[in-house]
């Protein structure tokens, strides 16, 4: 909503400067976006008399002129036409800069006489269009005058984002009652226009639909003729952007915007019959005035004859109907129109339209017969004609409301203590009466307020929200809880673990395109409207963000990309959260120590999972490592890690080369996803940890050498033996692996570094013979052979 | 010179002008070893006379005595020479590069979170969540924002496309047999729309998770609600996703002094300065009355907006007391009930206290931003050692 000072002016008696509107406005609710003054590119031109003009002595078509500004006599040069001596008109010195061109004036010689600025012309000035010539001003007006001071245009126009719960200041006289009522002046009284109507109204004017439309005013105005409207009128529509197009036009718009009330002019020559708000027809066409053609439904509303529809109603007129400069006869109309069916209406049409704003936020029902006169009044003075009596179809919803309003509340909910005469002041300012007992019955122009809460609001905002005092929460007794739930302290721990380790947070989308999304398993929720193809799917997996990240940081050059997001998988019913991890490129980099440079393996994603998953409190020892990690994984170097063959943890292992390749990722990828929500929280309450004292003797070991068929699984070998002897087996590492010479073909050595803890004292050779049979007995029972 | 004494001077001398322990070790030999000189001389003790052996037994165990500590003083004297020849022969050059960890880091949004929830853990605030896919009736309706308000056309909505895959409401208990997971918690609850096939589309706003939180817990409720909002936006000051924090509390006799007091506390604790200022501004949020927007103070330092000071007034929260509908929505009684909420976005205040200045790089992933605009592991948020790093 944008207006110049003059216009709220009009309704607002006060002396303020813009500065204090803008300050009242923004302190009421009414936020300022912006204040322009179309004069301040224009301060610097002055008024000024020709004194002397003479021709210049190396140009026919230039004239040396001899101006007076205020400053006393200055040479300019000048090629217009109508420069000559005794006028008077608008000099620019040098140092302006002419608006239309952006260009500075200089201090300069043409044709080797001076010129000392520049006489004006009105489109110079971006004023007009006028170039013929200079701007020729009255006699009378007083040299060395600023310009746009002598001209009234120093008008700023303040633009103010109103909240959708304002209708009743989308127009200006709203605007200037609010602030009104915060004092910065007093609204002057409208005087009621009333237009007597000399004749019937020829046409019938009636609501087929009274849900959709319960009030339609109407009257006819004959001979009237549709020029341009004057120009103080065309300069307020500017200013407050929008485009003068014909006086009829003009003047609806300009009741809108002043009033915040749209109504409708139709050109009676192109009506036939009855004029009768009504549903319209499913399939019924209208081409609208902004030329396009609009498919109806039986949900909405229109405006139509016995030909057809004429206007959308509420939204936008018809083109057929439309003024034009050759109407001489007007159908005016004023309606009121429930404001939820022009949402759905436009929602469904997807038209927006200044009228559509209003309408659907809720107009004032109680300003048709106020609104058509006014609209009346403005024809006829304008385009002159006669004016038919009023025809009123049906009656706009006027039933009063009221609250049962308890002052108290201002400061029980708004925190700002005002007596209750302030308060009773304040709402009547505002238009609201407050009846015995705090019965406060609503404005009509205010369709937002329906509660105590709304009316509190209302004397808080006129009062100033800098009183509202600072007031502490009162603090719970005793010493602070954890206010995190078991989840998102593991979520954290989970963060900080990854970030020790190298790997880098990033955050991706949480949609991807759909074939990414294919590539993981596939989407199960696809948005309707994305903003392109490629954030269409909600994610299955972490991975594809994040190797997509991977490739950006490769193409900007990135050697090692170690990156990990925690987040959420959105499976079609629920969503997870995960952390997702990629490595690609080098593990280390080439260096003087070691020489080349090392790549990322499986057994590196292996790593990360097992040290996160210990940060998140699992106990990784019991783990079991399974298949099945997912086809977006190398089939042979991949995993997955279980609590108990159902509760899938994490998945992890070299990514396949065929998923790498469609993220252009070249080399070994590994990646890795821990599934955070299927680890087993820690019961709340138990602190305690196990009864421990450390042993007092020491711990001894026993290395063991094993021939094991290649596909025997070390880790099944491991936890064989580990588990063959609880009570004294604590340990049991693998420390070699190797197939080759010595060792038969389609067979592998591995050896084993048992650690065994004597509880009450040391072990004999006897006792350290009866464990090494367990385990080599473990051994044997996975197909394990000693090596001799 | 009696005897014992030249042999005393020619034996120290010897050890003297050893130069490598063997040649130490043979003057040892010649002097202490079996058939030594000074071995032989301790022999004699034993023909002596008590008398002889009274005098001479002092003079020859001095003379063992000195010669021992000369070899023992000459030996440590030549390993140390050796281990200092062998240490000259070691030196590396130091000013070579130390085999790297690689160095990893914290999103600064993760890092703004925890922030906020240590601030906001001190005032009692607990941490909730919600679904980012929601339905309609949480993300709107109960928020008194019905289909035909108009200030759903402030929100550019991600709908979703209906799918025969997609039965949260149905699904529960699948997921209840899952064990303790978050999945449960975040599955959307039927509204009491009658729970008939609502439209599902990506939340706006945290503001959903004040309405998961007041229909599954009683009053009084105190919470901040992070997370994931999406919003079909995208240019050079908007991403379709960012991050928002809801705050939310319901209890008796909370007013908007309480909700000044709040932001003005978390703000001074967040931005971890006392001359952090406020200007309240009446708004208009659907589901706040009254509603207000807050502006911080800002002061301009090296060409940056930097909050704190009075220079300009910059917009950074929503707030409000919550609506009586949307209290009654829950469930609640507005008149036993009434409590505040407010909204923020995240990234922008990471940006205003880290200096960022592209929202669109938090999202890319960048490694070199992530490096330079990330936390350390250990730059663990804390009341004790300052919430910011």
């Amino acid at each position: 909503m944008k207006f110049p000072l003059s216009w709220l002016k009009d309704y607002l008696d006060t002396d303020a400067t813009v500065e204090q509107v803008a300050d009242c406005l923004n302190r009421i609710g009414l936020e300022v976006e912006g204040i322009e003054n179309p004069a301040d590119p224009l301060r610097a031109f002055r008024v000024a008399k020709v004194m002397r003009a003479n021709p210049h002595p190396q140009a026919d078509k230039l004239q040396l002129l001899l101006v007076d500004a205020g400053d006393g006599p200055v040479q300019v040069v000048c090629g217009a036409p109508n420069a000559r001596a005794g006028m008077t008109g608008i000099f620019g010195p040098a140092g302006a800069i002419v608006p239309a061109t952006g260009m500075e004036l200089k201090v300069t010689a043409i044709r080797g006489e001076m010129s000392n600025g520049m006489m004006c012309s009105l489109a110079e000035l971006a004023l007009g269009d006028d170039h013929e010539g200079i701007a020729e001003l009255p006699d009378d007006a007083p040299k060395g005058m600023s310009y746009v001071e002598w001209a009234g245009l120093d008008d700023p126009v303040i633009e103010v984002a109103v909240t959708p719960n304002r209708q009743d200041c989308m127009g200006v006289y709203g605007i200037a009652r609010d602030l009104a009522a915060a004092g910065l002046g007093t609204l002057k009284p409208l005087k009621t226009p009333v237009v007597a109507g000399s004749y019937k109204c020829p046409v019938e004017i009636r609501t087929d639909d009274p849900e959709g439309c319960p009030a339609f005013y109407g009257r006819v105005i004959r001979g009237v003729k549709n020029g341009a409207s004057p120009d103080w009128m065309q300069a307020r529509l500017r200013a407050a952007g929008q485009r003068p197009i014909s006086a009829l036009v003009d003047i609806t718009n300009y009741v809108m915007l002043a009033f915040g009330r749209p109504a409708h002019a139709y050109d009676l020559a192109r009506l036939t019959g009855a004029v009768v708000a009504r549903r319209a027809r499913d399939g019924e066409q209208v081409m609208a005035l902004n030329d396009k053609v609009y498919t109806l439904s039986s949900e909405m509303t229109v405006i139509a004859d016995d030909a057809g529809v004429h206007d959308i109603a509420g939204i936008m007129g018809g083109a057929h109907s439309g003024c034009s400069e050759t109407t001489s006869d007007v159908l005016l109309e004023i309606a009121y129109f429930d404001p939820e069916r022009i949402a759905k209406t436009g929602q469904a049409l997807m038209l927006t339209s200044d009228a559509r704003t209003r309408f659907e936020r809720g107009v004032d029902p109680g300003f048709l017969g106020y609104g058509l006169e006014y609209l009346s009044e403005l024809v006829l003075e304008i385009c002159g004609g006669v004016a038919s009596e009023i025809v009123k179809a049906g009656t706009p919803p006027l039933e009063p409301r009221v609250i049962q309003f308890v002052p108290m509340l201002t400061v029980t909910l708004g925190g700002v203590a005002v007596d209750d005469d302030r308060q009773k002041s304040i709402l009547t300012s505002l238009g609201f009466h407050v009846g015995a007992d705090w019965q406060v019955t609503v404005p009509t122009w205010r369709r937002d307020i329906d509660g105590p809460a709304d009316l509190v609001e209302e004397v808080v905002r006129i009062v100033g929200l800098e009183h509202v005092v600072s007031t502490p929460l009162p603090r719970a007794d005793g010493v602070a809880r954890p206010t995190a739930t078991p989840l998102q302290r593991l979520e954290r721990k989970v963060r900080r673990a990854a970030a020790a380790r190298g790997l880098n947070e990033a955050i991706n989308w949480s949609f991807l395109p759909k074939a990414q999304a294919d590539a993981f398993g596939g989407g199960a929720w696809s948005l309707e409207n994305p903003i392109s193809e490629d954030m269409k799917v909600m994610r299955p997996s972490l991975l594809a963000g994040l190797l997509s990240a991977a490739r950006r940081n490769m193409d900007r050059g990135a050697t090692s990309v170690r990156l990990f997001e925690i987040g959420r998988r959105y499976l079609a019913d629920s969503e997870r959260l995960t952390c997702g991890i990629v490595m690609a490129g080098e593990k280390a980099p080439r260096g003087w120590a070691s020489g080349k440079a090392t790549w990322f393996d499986a057994y590196d994603a292996k790593a990360e999972v097992l040290a996160l998953l210990s940060a998140a409190g699992v106990a990784t020892d019991g783990l079991m490592v399974m298949d099945e990690a997912g086809s977006h994984y190398h089939p042979g170097q991949s995993a997955t890690l279980r609590m108990g063959p159902k509760n899938l943890l994490a998945a992890f292992g070299t990514l396949h080369p065929a998923t790498a390749r469609t993220f252009d990722l070249e080399g070994t990828v590994v990646a890795a996803e821990i599934y955070l929500d299927a680890i087993p929280l820690k019961k709340a309450g138990g602190l305690m940890r196990a009864p421990f004292s450390p042993p007092a003797l020491q711990a001894v070991t026993r290395d063991f050498a094993f021939l094991v068929p290649e596909t025997l699984a070390a880790g099944d070998l491991v936890r064989a033996i580990r588990g063959c002897d609880r009570d004294n087996i604590v340990a049991a590492r693998l420390f070699d692996r190797f197939a080759g010479q010595g060792v038969p073909e389609g067979q592998v050595s591995l050896a084993v570094e048992v650690t065994l803890q004597p509880a009450e004292k040391s072990y004999t050779e006897d006792e350290l013979k009866t464990i090494s049979d367990r385990v080599i007995a473990a051994a044997e029972k996975q197909g394990a052979v000693l090596r001799g | 010179m009696s005897g014992i004494e030249k042999l005393e001077t020619e034996i120290l001398s010897a050890i003297e002008a050893a130069s490598t322990p063997d040649s130490l070790e043979a003057v040892r030999i010649a002097a202490l070893g079996k058939q030594g000189s000074v071995s032989a001389l301790l022999k004699t003790l034993g023909q002596m006379t008590p008398e002889e052996r009274q005098v001479q037994g002092p003079v020859i165990n001095g003379l063992r005595e000195a010669v021992t500590n000369a070899i023992a003083a000459k030996k440590a004297g030549l390993e140390a020479a050796l281990l200092d020849e062998r240490l000259a022969s070691e030196r590396l050059d130091m000013t070579l590069p130390a085999p790297e960890a690689p160095c990893g880091s914290v999103h600064p949004v993760s890092q703004v979170m925890d922030e906020l929830a240590e601030i906001f853990a001190d005032m009692g605030f607990a941490i909730a969540e919600g679904p980012e896919i929601e339905d309609d009736w949480h993300n709107f309706s109960a928020l008194n924002i019905p289909e035909t308000h108009p200030a759903r056309a402030m929100h550019d909505t991600f709908y979703f496309q209906p799918s025969p895959l997609q039965g949260r409401g149905g699904s529960r208990e699948a997921a209840e047999g899952e064990g303790e997971s978050i999945s449960t918690s975040l599955l959307p609850t039927l509204s009491p729309e009658g729970g008939r096939a609502q439209r599902m589309l990506l939340r706006t706003h945290t503001s959903p998770v004040q309405i998961r939180t007041m229909t599954a817990q009683e009053p009084p409720i105190r919470i901040i609600a992070p997370g994931r909002v999406y919003r079909s936006d995208s240019d050079a000051t908007h991403t379709p996703m960012f991050h928002q924090i809801e705050g939310l509390v319901i209890d008796k006799g909370i007013h908007l002094g309480h909700l000044k007091w709040t932001l003005e506390t978390f703000l001074k604790a967040f931005f971890e300065r006392d001359d952090v200022s406020l200007r309240l501004r009446p708004s208009y949020f659907p589901f706040t009355e009254p509603s207000v927007e807050v502006d911080v103070g800002y002061s301009v330092v090296n060409g940056r907006r930097v909050i704190g000071g009075s220079e300009g007034w910059m917009e950074v929260l929503g707030s409000g007391m919550v609506h009586r509908k949307v209290i009654e929505a829950c469930g609640l009684d507005p008149g036993e009930w009434q409590g505040f909420a407010f909204g923020t976005g995240v990234d922008r205040l990471a940006m205003l206290k880290y200096g960022m200045d592209d929202l669109r790089a938090f999202f890319d992933g960048d490694l070199r931003w992530l490096r330079h605009y990330g936390f350390n592991a250990l730059d663990i948020p804390t009341l004790s050692g300052g919430v910011g790093a």
